[in-house]
Formats: structure tokens, sequence, C-alpha cells
């Protein structure tokens, strides 16, 4: 390999270090109106009465806009493939109110503090009605947070709004029950995660005007420009034909920008003007008005005899998608789909459960996407079942474990919009990513070590899976062109948000066309330049993206090929002779194809996850001294990229695992809603983080590619639940595990 | 009213709000590296230096800078640019947000040093940047990239 697997930087690394323009809210239209939205104060009102005339009187206001304003059509925010597996539930502004933080109005002015003025001089008369604030509370409740007509499906996910059900699933193979009971020994428990903030960088932005041939164009801080063309031509009645969503530089997303932000009403806003608007959201914004993980509560058992051979799996899931069904079925189907087959010999295994709308901010993609959840759960009650029946965690996994040339009927059964794909794992390399952890990490002679004193030393590990993009339903595409100069432009619909998906795709090309880097310029994520792909989820650039450019570039190599025919020399020209002729001289055509690729398979990364940790038993204070990853992610095109994305997927998981509180009032707002009041991981908190990716090849991935989005967020909270556990005896069930939590389980004990 | 005040060493006179933050100025003057992340100072992303000092843009009004001198990362351009090939070097690249704000700590923080002539550890570089957070990096990465940019330059 000359390109791929090199960790070569970043073709905007030096660029954006520089601080060159580059992200939306850079590329604004210098002269545009600036928007703010006005938001509804109460978790579940009516709208009785809505005023906006002392506002629109201002001086310096363009627009007010109000539910009055648009037509009254349903659609789904997520970005997903179309039809989408989200109940389509959300108005672009509506006569009622589902959350503190929901859109109400949205004002367009000269400049931001004029903007905001006019906020308060709207007039709003609301009836508040009593919201749902507990999800455990929410099924059935008096309050029907979804009562409109115009809700519905797009197709069966178990809808019920009558009931606040977002979407429901049941699953069972085997009977669990008449199992269970035949097990020597069962472990039943129930666990809780939060609704974990995404706390990327640069706010939800996105920035409108009218081009010169009168079609609407937008820079927008997506992760799915092609989802929100779509979105934004079904909520507001619009032709596709008429928008153009440019995605420039993001900065950051991991799924929170996989989901329509404040594109709609750009977009209205500039057509009511005609003038080209900006709307930058606060960070109280991003953490009270965007999305958050969904909120979980999942009952485990596991069953298995006393050789520890685990016999059955029973997963109960209560999921809280907040006040919009956003990725509701989905991310729900994953917390089952991406977990229960790392454990695919069980007797029998049962998944189900409900997503239930609640009045609280509205819950979407993240980053793991209901794997992070699940493994919690599992990998916490594998652990307590090998404490049970006195077997080593590790040894307990490595019984247990899925392995190449297997399969699960889970994979079948299970998808991402009810049914799946069957799949044999080909590549697995689960037990040398255990062996490997275990060594690095001292696994066999700390997990031995007994511990006294008030400051105590743990360890606990967790192993899990992802998959790589979403088989038999996401595309996507690349296109070549061959310029004078011999160099070649490559346009991707492929969405690079920060994960560095221009120069891995870039890599691939240059690889497979026998060139070095510098001769590919990639373009990405122009709805109307670069052919289409789904967007950055699902770990899915890699993969899918990644096989589309093969393909591309294996059909470009032939055009190349075929033109060097034409000539009597063409066999001995350079590339950029061969170019420089065809584009100006003989035989003169312009090289250009495109290739489009569908996953038959989402295989499998998989990973192991060790953590060391120190617990103060005096405070409850936990500190992570050492976190282990081995991974098995296919071939890493940019190794260096790849190592990045585990450890910061890890350090967000030990966010969610220790640090990333979120509280409510009593009335439904969000109180953890700054940066000052939400911790996520700070320098300080990460000590030492060890990641090795093993050797490994999955024929159907480009150059034998997997994919790393996900994975690496998946095992710290298990993980270091079970190092906790090691360390003082206290099983954890709630996220975050807090200084608080831990010292009043300790105080328990 | 009218201030005045240096960016990077150049003397500028911007018409500015008595309520108007230093972010919203240099941003507004066409400074698009200075990048708002949130609105109380806690995330470091619109950091820049005030007489060599880090400093949160976001946290200043724009006329308590009158007459001092600012730095943006424009003005440490060849630094920024060392520090960023360490970077690629590393892995350590990801969506660039918090880069140019952290480019200038770092370089700060390389004054000081060589004020001192001491190479700082790795724990006196967290605490230094504790003020400059990011999500996507995971942090290790970029420590490995500073600590080679601080060794080299000192």
């Amino acid at each position: 390999m000359k390109v791929v697997q090199k960790s070569l930087g970043s073709i905007d690394g030096v660029g954006l270090m520089l601080g060159t323009p580059a992200y939306t809210d850079d590329l604004a239209d210098p002269s545009s109106l600036v928007l703010k939205v006005l938001r509804s104060p109460h978790a579940f009102a009516k709208i009785l009465e809505i005023d906006t005339t002392k506002a629109e009187a201002i001086t310096g206001v363009a627009c007010v806009l109000t539910y009055k304003d648009f037509k009254r059509i349903s659609y789904t925010r997520a970005g997903q493939g179309y039809p989408e597996p989200s109940p389509h539930d959300k108005f672009v502004l509506d006569k009622v109110v589902r959350y503190v933080g929901d859109e109400v109005a949205v004002v367009a002015a000269v400049d931001e503090k004029t903007a905001i003025e006019a906020l308060g001089a709207i007039d709003v008369t609301y009836e508040v009605m009593t919201p749902v604030l507990d999800f455990e509370q929410a099924y059935e409740h008096p309050s029907i947070i979804h009562d409109e007509p115009e809700a519905h499906e797009m197709f069966p996910i178990g809808f019920e709004p009558k009931k606040n059900v977002a979407a429901a699933y049941h699953m069972e193979i085997g009977d669990v029950d008449k199992v269970l009971e035949s097990c020597d020994v069962v472990i039943e428990d129930t666990y809780y995660t939060q609704a974990q903030a995404h706390a990327m960088m640069e706010p939800h932005t996105v920035n409108t005007r009218i081009d010169f041939q009168g079609r609407i164009v937008l820079y927008s801080s997506t992760q799915t420009p092609v989802h929100v063309r779509r979105i934004i031509s079904q909520g507001l009645d619009i032709p596709i034909s008429k928008i153009r969503v440019i995605k420039p530089r993001v900065g950051g997303g991991y799924g929170g920008k996989q989901c329509v932000h404040g594109e709609l009403l750009a977009v209205a806003c500039t057509l009511k003007t005609k003038k080209p608007c900006q709307l930058v959201y606060s960070r109280k914004e991003v953490f009270e008005s965007t999305y958050t993980r969904h909120a979980m509560r999942l009952k485990i058992r596991l069953g298995a005899d006393l050789s520890g051979h685990l016999k059955a799996i029973d997963c109960q899931v209560l999921s809280d998608t907040g006040a919009y069904g956003e990725h509701a079925l989905t991310v729900f189907m994953i917390v089952g789909a991406k977990v229960l087959p790392l454990y695919n010999r069980v007797d029998a295994v049962r998944f189900g459960g409900q997503v239930v709308y609640t009045n609280h901010v509205s819950a979407g993609a993240f980053r793991g996407y209901g794997a992070i959840q699940g493994n919690f759960a599992i990998e916490s009650a594998m652990d307590q079942l090998a404490k049970k029946l006195n077997i080593d965690p590790t040894v307990l996994r490595e019984m247990n474990m899925i392995k190449p040339g297997e399969t699960s009927p889970i994979f079948e059964k299970m998808g991402e919009g009810t049914e799946g794909t069957p799949m044999t794992i080909e590549s697995c390399e689960l037990a040398m990513c255990i062996k490997r952890g275990k060594e690095l990490i001292g696994w066999d002679e700390k997990f031995h070590k007994v511990q006294t004193g008030k400051v105590r030393r743990g360890v606990g590990m967790a192993i899990a899976m992802q998959g790589s993009g979403i088989a038999n339903i996401d595309m996507a595409s690349a296109t070549l062109k061959l310029n004078d100069d011999g160099f070649f432009n490559l346009l991707v619909g492929a969405t690079d948000i920060g994960q560095g998906s221009d120069t891995v795709l870039a890599q691939i090309a240059a690889e497979t066309l026998g060139i070095t880097l510098d001769k590919v310029i990639v373009y990405s994520s122009d709805t109307d330049i670069t052919p289409f792909d789904t967007g950055a989820y699902a770990s899915s650039t890699t993969y899918v993206s990644g096989n589309a450019v093969i393909k591309a570039a294996v059909k470009m190599r032939e055009a190349i090929d075929e033109a060097r025919h034409l000539f009597a020399d063409g066999a001995s020209m350079t590339l950029s002779e061969l170019s420089n002729k065809i584009t100006y001289n003989e035989h003169q055509q312009q090289l250009m194809v495109t290739a489009s690729y569908v996953g038959e398979q989402s295989p499998p990364p998989y990973m192991a996850g060790f953590a060391e940790v120190e617990v103060d038993t005096e405070t409850g204070e936990v500190k992570v001294l050492n976190y282990v990853a081995v991974v098995d992610c296919g071939v890493a095109i940019n190794p260096h990229l790849a190592r990045t994305q585990v450890e910061g997927g890890l350090v967000q998981g030990i966010g969610m695992a220790l640090y990333e509180d979120v509280h409510y009032s009593d009335k439904g707002q969000l109180t953890s809603n700054e940066l000052m009041y939400y911790y996520i991981p700070t320098r300080q908190e990460i000590h030492q983080l060890n990641v090795e990716l093993v050797k490994s090849y999955e024929t159907t991935g480009p150059y034998g590619a997997k994919s790393v989005g996900e994975i690496g967020i998946d095992t710290p909270p298990a993980a270091i639940a079970n190092a906790i556990a090691h360390a003082t005896g206290a099983r954890i069930h709630t996220l975050p595990m807090t200084s608080e939590r831990v010292y009043q389980h300790l105080q328990g004990e | 009213m009218k201030i005045g005040l240096y960016v990077n060493d150049r003397f500028l006179e911007w018409e500015v709000r008595a309520d108007e933050y230093l972010l919203e100025s240099l941003r507004t003057h066409h400074f698009t590296s200075v990048k708002k992340g949130c609105d109380t100072t806690a995330c470091g992303v619109c950091t820049v230096l005030q007489e060599g000092e880090p400093i949160a843009s976001c946290g200043l009004l724009t006329f308590m800078a009158e007459g001092k001198h600012i730095t943006t990362v424009e003005g440490i351009r060849d630094e920024a640019e060392k520090l960023a090939h360490f970077f690629g070097e590393e892995g350590a690249d990801q969506c660039g947000f918090c880069n140019p704000g952290l480019a200038l700590a770092v370089y700060a923080l390389k004054m000081e040093s060589q004020k001192k002539q001491q190479q700082p550890s790795l724990d006196e570089i967290k605490t230094y940047l504790i003020g400059n957070l990011c999500r996507c990096s995971g942090y290790v990465a970029q420590h490995k990239a500073i600590l080679k940019y601080l060794e080299v330059q000192l």
C-alpha cells in the first residue's frame, strides 16, 4: 500500500488551524438578516393567542413568522433514508409547544440586538398543560403530547401517539422464560442511562440566500445535506430542485447534526424577506433546543449454567424520545441489534419495549446510537454473572462471544427499520482484542489484587460491536474528473464533519488510481454538485462511501486505458501528458466517471475496553487512571485518524460514564444547559488512553476496512462500572456514576 | 462609541456598542478565525491573546480592550502552521473548531516557557490549556503534538 494504511495529515488540518474561513457562520452573506427564535417557557402548552404587531413595528425588523405563516404539513426532522423510520410529528411552527425551548416564532432583523428586542415584543398567551416529565409515567399518561391528526408513521413502527408511544418493537427467538427457569444462575437487574448531550464545539448554524437563478442556497452545519434538502422541500412545500444545501467544514456532530435544526425557519425567512438570513444557535439553544441521546431504562435477565455458558438473554427497554420522535425506533432497535449478537450461541433471546414521548428535549441520534446504552446494561449484567459464578469476566466473555465464521439470528431479525440482513461474520478479532487488552492493562495481576484502604483501585472490562453502514438501505456514490495536468477532482456526497472522511476517501482514490494524495482534490457535500450520499451516520463513510470511491476509481482507470489506446504512443505518455492532449489537442474528451455502492452487509467492528480506576471511598470520586481499547476495525485506511476516532469516542464514553449529568427542574426546564453546568471531560480528567488497532481484514470492505466512527464510545460506561464494582463492591446501575452517586452507594453498602 | 485597539499589531478604529463583546467585534471585522462556541467563557474556542495572555473574547467587553494589543491566530501564522504540522503527524486534526483558540493558548505557553527557560510537563500543559475544550479528539493526540511543538521550539 502506498497511500492507504498511511497516517497522512488531514487535507484541511493546516487550513483550519490557521482559521481560514470554512465553517457555516464564516460563509454567511455579510448582509444577512440575523434570526432569533422565540422559544416556549413551558414544557407543554397551547398557544391561545400570538400577537406579533409590536415586534413587527420595531425599526430594523424585517419579518416575524408564527404558525399562522406556514402550511400545516407534518414531517420528521430526522436525517434518515426516505421513507423515514421516524414518525412524522413535527410542524415548522405549531399551536402547541411540547418542551421548554420549543419553537414559537422566528424574527429576522438587521442585527442581533434588534432581533432580541423583537422577541421580547411578541405577545403570547399560553394555556399551560400538565407536562409528562417522567418517562416511566409517560405510557397512557392523561397528557397526550401528540394528539394532532396529521401525525403519522411512514410504515408500521408501533406508533401509538394517543398512548404517548412513538415506536415499539418486540421479538423472541426460542422460549426465554422456559430456558431461564432451567438455568443454574439467573442475573436480573435494571439499569438507567441519561440523555447525554453532544456538546460539539460548533453550535448549530445555518444561513440562507436566494441566488441569481432564484434558487434557495443554504450553508448548514449538518451531517446529512441531502436529507436536509428533502425535508425543507417537504416541510415548506417547495420543489427539491429549487434548493441547494452546502455543508462546509463542520465543528463536530456525533449525531447531533443528523437532524434538521434551524434550516426551515431560515429558508422561510429568506423566502419572506427575499434577503439572506443567518441563524446561529446559542450554546443554551444547543442544549435545550436541538437533540440529546435517548435516556433509557433497561431491564436485563441473563441465564447461564454453572460453567458459565450463557443460555438466555432477556432485554426489555423503555426509551425516552422527548417531545418529538426523531430516531425513536432506530436507536431503540440498535440497543438489541448491535449488542445481542455478541452472545450469539444462547438458546433463547428476547428483546422488546417502547419508545415514549415526554415533554423533555427531543432525543435523536448520538454516536453509539443505542449500542452504548445496551452495552452498559448487558456488559454490567455479564460482570454480575461472572461474579456470581466466580469466573474471570474476560473468560466469561471468551466462552460466550461470537467468533469468525459464525452468525446470529439477530442479524436477520433486527435491523434499523425492523427487518435486518443475515450475515456470516467474516472478520472478528475479539479474541485477540481481549488477549491484548489484558496484557496492556495488566489484568491478571490487577484483577486478583485485594484492595483495602480508603483509596482503592479496580479493573473492569467490556466488549462491544457496532456496524459499518446500513445494509441494503443507504447508498453512496463518487465522481472522479480528470483535469489537464493529470490531477483529479474527487466529488463525494460523503460528509466530513471532522472525522477526516475527505482525507480518507482521497487516500482510497489515490491508492486505486496509483497516484499520490496531492493529485486528488476533494469536494464534498454540495447537493448541486456532488453525487448522492446519505451522510455521516451509522459508521458508513469509510465502508460504504469508500467502496463507491474504489468503484469510481476502477472505472476511471479503465477510461484512462481506453484513452491511451487512441494514441500510438499512448502507453508511454505520462498521465499529465495524456490529460493535456485529450483536453486541448486530440481525441478531445472529458474523462469523468461516477459509481455507486450499497452495502450488502454491515460488518461489525469490535473492541474490548479495559478500565483501571481509582475510587476515593471517602468522597466517591472516580479517576480513570488508564483506559485500554483494543479495536478490530478491519484495515485502518489512516491509522492515526482511526486511533483518534477511538480516543475521541472513549472520552465521550468516559463523560457519559462519570461526569455528564442531566438535570431538569420540576417544571421541565433543562437546567444543565450551559457548559458551566454540564461537565464534558476536560484535559485534566483524561490520564492514560491506550488504543491499539489489531490486524484484521474484511474482504467486503475497501482495502479490508470496516468502520471506526462509533465503536470507540460503547465500552466505557460498562467497563468503568465493572471496575468500580471490582474496586469497592459497589454496583452502580445509573449513569452518570458521579462522585455523589458512588458515595451514596458506598454509604448504603 | 469609537474605540482604537491593536489587532495583530495593526491599529484599528472601530465603532462599537457599549455592550458589545470583543468576540462579536472581531468576527464583524472579518477575524472569523475567532470562533463562537458558548456564551459563558467555558469552552475556549473564542480565545485570543491580550498583551500575550490568553483570554476568552466572549467575556471581554470591546471598549475594555481599548488601546490593548490583541492577537488572533492570523497574527501567529507561522507558529500556528508549525503546530498544525505536528497535529497532522499525530492524527490530532479533527473538526478543527477548537484549533485556532488552542493554537494561541499553546503559543502563549511557549512564550511563557521561553521566558522561564523551562519545558512544561504534561500536567502543566493540561492545566494551562484547561480552558480550551475539545470534544472530538479525546485530547491525547493533541498533547502528543503540543509536546513535540514545545520541545522543538524551546
